[in-house]
C-alpha cells in the first residue's frame, strides 16, 4: 500500500459523521454499559413500593440532568469540541449519563400509576420530574458558567 | 450473567441513540427532534414489553435485559432536560415557549405511546 492510499481512509474517517465511527460507537457501548449498570443496581437495591412515588428513577433523572448540564457547559466553555473533550462529551455525557438516566422507565411508571387509579400521584410524578429535571439542568448549566467564567477572567 | 447482559444491552441502547440522533440531526430540524423520536419510540416499546411481561410470567429476565438495559440505555432523561434548557436560554423569540413545548410535547406524546404499548401488550 502506498502512502497516498493509506492517507485516504484517514481523511474519510475525519470527515465522516461521528455516529458512523466504530471508535465512537465503542465508547458509547462502554459508557452506556457503565451508566445502565449503575441505574440497574440502584433500582434493584432501593426498589420502590408499588403504587408509590418512584423515588429511585426520580433521583437518577434529576441527578443526571444536573450533572449533564454542568458537564456539557464546562466542556463547551473551556475549548473546542474535538479530541479528548469530544470523547468525554460522547462517552461520559451521551453514553454514561445518558444511559444512567431513562425516559422510558419514567413514562411507563407514570402510565402504570394512572392505570392503577393513582391519578394524582401519576400526574404529580410526571410534572414534578420534568420541572425539577429541567431546573436541575439549569442549575448545572448556570453553575458551570459561573465557575468557568470566573476561571477565564 | 444477567448483570453483564443488562450492561451490554444498555451500552448498545446508548450507541443506537447516538446513531438515531445523528441521523435526525443531519436533516437539520429547527428544534432538536432526535431525542423526541428516541424517547417516544423507546417509551412505546417499553410499554409493549411491560404489557407482555405483566401477562406472561417467565419474561422477567427478558424484561430486565431489554427494558432496563436496551430501552433504558436508548432513552434518556438528562439529554431531554438539557435540550429544554438550551432552547430556553437561546436568544430567539419565544424561546421559553418553545422550551416548554419541547419538554411538554415530549412528555405527552411519550405517555400516549407507552399507554398504547401497554394496551397492545
Amino acid at each position: 500500500m502506498t502512502d497516498d492510499q493509506r492517507r485516504v481512509p484517514d481523511v474519510v474517517a475525519r470527515t465522516r459523521p461521528l455516529y458512523t465511527r466504530p471508535s465512537y460507537l465503542a465508547l458509547l457501548v462502554l459508557g452506556g454499559a457503565v451508566g445502565t449498570s449503575l441505574r440497574s443496581w440502584l433500582e434493584d437495591r432501593y426498589a420502590t413500593v408499588a403504587g408509590g412515588w418512584p423515588w429511585v428513577t426520580f433521583a437518577i433523572n434529576v441527578v443526571g440532568s444536573l450533572v449533564l448540564g454542568a458537564l456539557l457547559t464546562s466542556l463547551a466553555r473551556t475549548g473546542p469540541d474535538a479530541g479528548w473533550r469530544r470523547r468525554v462529551r460522547v462517552g461520559l455525557g451521551t453514553g454514561t449519563i445518558g444511559g444512567f438516566t431513562t425516559y422510558s422507565t419514567f413514562v411507563v411508571e407514570v402510565d402504570l400509576l394512572l392505570r392503577d387509579g393513582r391519578v394524582v400521584t401519576g400526574v404529580a410524578y410526571a410534572l414534578v420530574s420534568v420541572v425539577i429535571g429541567v431546573g436541575a439542568a439549569v442549575l448545572g448549566v448556570l453553575g458551570a458558567r459561573a465557575v468557568t467564567g470566573r476561571r477565564a477572567s | 450473567m444477567i448483570t453483564v447482559l443488562v450492561a451490554l444491552a444498555g451500552g448498545v441502547g446508548a450507541a443506537l441513540r447516538f446513531v438515531v440522533d445523528g441521523l435526525v440531526a443531519r436533516r437539520r430540524p429547527p428544534l432538536p427532534l432526535g431525542t423526541v423520536l428516541i424517547n417516544v419510540s423507546g417509551s412505546f416499546l417499553l410499554g409493549l414489553l411491560t404489557g407482555l411481561a405483566l401477562d406472561h410470567s417467565g419474561l422477567d429476565g427478558l424484561k430486565l435485559v431489554l427494558g432496563t438495559g436496551l430501552l433504558g440505555g436508548y432513552t434518556t432523561f438528562s439529554t431531554a432536560s438539557v435540550e429544554a434548557v438550551t432552547i430556553g436560554l437561546s436568544d430567539g423569540p419565544r424561546s421559553t415557549v418553545l422550551a416548554v413545548l419541547h419538554a411538554g410535547g415530549m412528555l405527552v406524546v411519550s405517555l400516549a405511546a407507552a399507554m398504547l404499548g401497554l394496551w397492545l401488550g
